[in-house]
């Protein structure tokens, strides 16, 4: 079904707006906007949830420690605060790793918090919090331990960076820094990715010298190994010859972090949750950052290329051709397979700051079309591309959140390129410190909402009956109910890898079984069936 | 049982005046329990003849759940009850907090059941109503009459204009009222006319005029209540007739605070001789 078959957007726009008080409507018009190239193309995004609406979004703290720190696994991660929030950030995510030895440190499958109890928020949790460091650092003896602010941190008012700072003095051997990242503290859990992209790059970027052997060095940014993702990129550099020196966050550990300052090139996956440490490298060290996307087999090979044609060197091209030629084709012509049966299909995704964009590459591999999409925390620069940056309002939330003054390091930078150099590598396509965003590479009809609400999403429904839904946990029985298959793109629903050339096999191999599946049609659940008249009960 | 609570400005002597007010009314023969409500823990000096050891939240602290009432609650002059709250030491934690915890552990422990046969509860409660801990007494029913101590200084005046806010809020839903302003006399001019004026405005009463007098001080100095130290000097009988006021009081109103503009006319018009 194609939207342009069925209501017109902006009879579906009306339509939705009317359930809502008019103020709360023409608030959430401005998130809704058409892809078409010259229409009104602003979309509103990174603005407060109106309070009632059941939003996708999740909160600083969620954003902070979950999705940019969760994933490495050598750190200890303390949540300060009552239980519920270090309890329901636990592994959530799925994100793996792989250790390098079976007597390696691995903390993720572990959940450390203070439990703050009504004393503590009395007369403070700074001596709770100490405790809980000691005993962490007695038991584990880890290289790093980091501190997450939960919301009644801030209100009383403890400060973690003062007793992070004691306790690293403390030890001498151990890396402490704290977070401040109160669940209330921004719009969406995008304020805590700014958050954690912060203290990373001031406690422990460039403190570690040893620089890692390799020709064409890489860092990873924004991939955070959910179902295995990362290992499918790390193999394929491999088989390049492409040395990765750190990902954040995936498979990581704090000595990649320590050592990022020696890569020669970042690589940007997730541009809003990590765009930040991207242009703070850059300024530091010297190390110029691209934008590339590894989910859709095209769109792998794309990214390899471009990375062979930022180093410029011969050998390294061609190996990346050569991998590219073996892998490719094999997964084309699995896609081939299955697009019979998924041609034609349509999706919509409502999820992440990226995923939303990078998945439409693996449903166009499968003759699939993405009918609406939008993101739960993204920015304005995510739909419209990084050119819309300057004319953004600078918003109170916004000011909450502290921005570094990143300067040149008189002893570690080093250009990498010329700015010439940089300029002639961007005529030939590649997305050097820019992102065009989702908008431009979708179809003109196709709509784009911000912060999609559980309302929105039913009309959604309602109006387009889409094949698949892609979202998230909040969203999928919700979803199903309506007979709409869901697929979870935060923790791939047990699935994945979905990532590079093996990772789009197992997506086309899902998502084939996913749209192709009768039982939707069997089921007719009880809300759908004409009313019985029930007996009148007299009493 | 009449729960009071007394509010006014850091300083103007909220904690001296209802202590001596109890022990008045402890005098009259009335059963009388002091809830302090500020971290300080000083609201039961007075009553007790120095800072009580002990307050409700370094109890629980030290010892768990297992709290009896005996642990919280000393007795002072007159056989008044005294408890303190306690609280964080400036600058950590959250007192506002500590005021619930405390409250509902007194609840808890029956301090207010009809087997304690009391006549008054009194809050001594820190400075204006500034978050919902310090509102607390004023929320749910827990007092029910408020007393706000005010002075004819203007910060004095602007703090108890804006209790009366924090009242007003809570009047609707709890049932909580304003029993009157007691002025604590600072010797501003024109002063007892001054705070009768505000009152008036407001809604509601001066429910006593309490003079300065050094001999307050005296008896601070002697951890005693003026009623104690020098039970028949003249400011003694001034806060018994504040109890007696109080005892016999029938005004209970909703304060209708005034804008700034107008509280600022009325010290032109009244402080200015």
């Amino acid at each position: 079904m194609s939207t342009s078959s069925s209501l017109p957007f902006e009879d579906f726009r009306e339509d939705v707006s009317k359930a809502y008080p008019s103020k709360v409507g023409k608030k959430r018009m401005k998130s809704m906007i058409q892809a078409t190239p010259g229409g009104p193309s602003e979309i509103q995004a990174n603005v407060r949830t109106v309070p009632g609406i059941i939003s996708q979004r999740g909160c600083t703290y969620a954003g902070c420690k979950g999705v940019v720190l969760g994933p490495t696994r050598d750190i200890v991660n303390i949540t300060h605060g009552p239980i519920g929030c270090g309890f329901y950030s636990w592994l959530t995510r799925r994100n793996q790793t792989r250790p390098e030895t079976p007597e390696s440190e691995n903390f993720m499958t572990y959940c450390f918090s203070t439990d703050m109890q009504d004393e503590h928020i009395v007369f403070g949790g700074e001596t709770r919090l100490k405790e809980a460091i000691q005993e962490a650092y007695d038991l584990f003896h880890p290289k790093a331990i980091a501190v997450f602010s939960t919301c009644p941190v801030g209100l009383i008012g403890d400060d973690v960076h003062a007793v992070a700072r004691e306790m690293k003095a403390k030890f001498g051997d151990c890396n402490v820094f704290g977070f401040s990242c109160e669940g209330y503290k921004g719009v969406s859990q995008s304020a805590g990715h700014h958050i954690a992209n912060n203290q990373i790059f001031k406690h422990v970027v460039g403190t570690e010298d040893e620089a890692p052997e390799g020709e064409f060095r890489v860092n990873l940014l924004g991939e955070y190994n959910i179902g295995g993702d990362a290992f499918e990129i790390e193999e394929l550099f491999e088989a390049c010859g492409i040395t990765l020196v750190s990902t954040f966050s995936g498979n990581s550990t704090v000595s990649h972090f320590a050592r990022a300052h020696h890569a020669d090139l970042n690589l940007v996956m997730c541009h809003r949750s990590i765009n930040y440490l991207a242009e703070m490298l850059e300024t530091k060290y010297g190390i110029p950052w691209m934008k590339v996307n590894f989910i859709g087999a095209a769109a792998t090979a794309k990214a390899l290329r471009k990375v062979g044609e930022y180093f410029g060197d011969e050998a390294l091209k061609a190996r990346i051709e050569s991998v590219v030629a073996a892998k490719l084709t094999e997964t084309e012509e699995y896609a081939a397979t299955v697009r019979g049966r998924t041609q034609g299909k349509t999706v919509m995704l409502f999820v992440g700051g990226s995923r939303a964009h990078h998945y439409q590459e693996l449903f166009k591999e499968l003759g699939m079309k993405t009918i609406a999409a939008g993101y739960e925390f993204g920015h304005r620069d995510d739909y419209e591309g990084r050119k819309v940056i300057p004319d953004i309002a600078v918003d109170a939330d916004t000011r909450n959140i502290e921005e570094l003054k990143v300067e040149k390091d008189p002893d570690l930078y080093r250009e990498r390129k010329t700015p010439e150099e940089l300029e002639t590598l961007k005529a030939k396509g590649l997305e050097i410190a820019d992102y065009e965003g989702m908008i431009p590479d979708m179809d003109p009809e196709a709509f784009v909402i911000d912060d999609v609400s559980h309302y929105e999403l039913e009309k959604l429904m309602e109006h387009y009956k889409p094949d698949l839904i892609c979202a998230g946990i909040k969203e999928k029985y919700a979803v199903q109910k309506w007979g709409v298959p869901l697929k979870q793109l935060h923790n791939y629903d047990y699935g994945g890898p979905y990532a590079a050339f093996g990772g789009a096999r197992n997506f086309y191999e899902e998502i084939d079984r996913m749209v192709g599946s009768k039982l939707w049609d069997m089921v007719t659940p009880p809300w759908m069936k004409p009313l019985e008249p029930r007996p009148v009960e007299i009493l | 049982m009449r729960k009071v609570a007394i509010y006014g400005k850091g300083g103007i002597g909220k904690s001296t005046t209802t202590q001596n007010t109890v022990a008045a009314l402890g005098e009259m023969g009335k059963r009388v329990m002091v809830i302090g409500c500020d971290p300080k823990a000083d609201s039961t000096r007075l009553l007790l003849g120095g800072l009580v050891q002990g307050t409700v939240l370094d109890t629980l602290r030290e010892e768990g759940e297992d709290v009896e009432l005996g642990d919280v609650m000393r007795t002072g002059f007159a056989d008044c009850r005294c408890v303190e709250s306690g609280g964080p030491e400036p600058g950590v934690g959250c007192a506002g907090r500590g005021i619930i915890t405390s409250i509902n552990l007194l609840e808890q422990l029956g301090a207010y059941e009809e087997d304690k046969q009391l006549d008054y509860a009194f809050y001594d409660v820190l400075g204006d109503v500034v978050c919902g801990g310090f509102a607390m007494p004023i929320r749910e029913g827990k007092a029910e009459e408020i007393y706000i101590v005010v002075s004819g200084e203007m910060m004095a005046m602007y703090a108890a204009n804006n209790i009366c806010k924090g009242i007003r809020k809570f009047a609707d839903a709890g049932g909580v009222r304003l029993g009157g302003l007691i002025c604590n006399s600072r010797n501003v001019d024109n002063e007892k006319e001054m705070i009768e004026q505000l009152a008036k405005q407001i809604g509601t009463q001066m429910i006593h005029f309490v003079p300065r007098d050094n001999i307050v001080q005296r008896a601070e100095i002697n951890r005693k209540t003026v009623i104690d130290y020098e039970p028949d000097c003249g400011q003694a009988d001034e806060y018994r007739t504040l109890a007696a006021n109080i005892e016999n009081n029938d005004m209970f109103v909703i304060p209708k605070p005034i804008e700034i503009d107008a509280l600022e006319h009325l010290l032109v018009e009244y402080g200015m001789v």
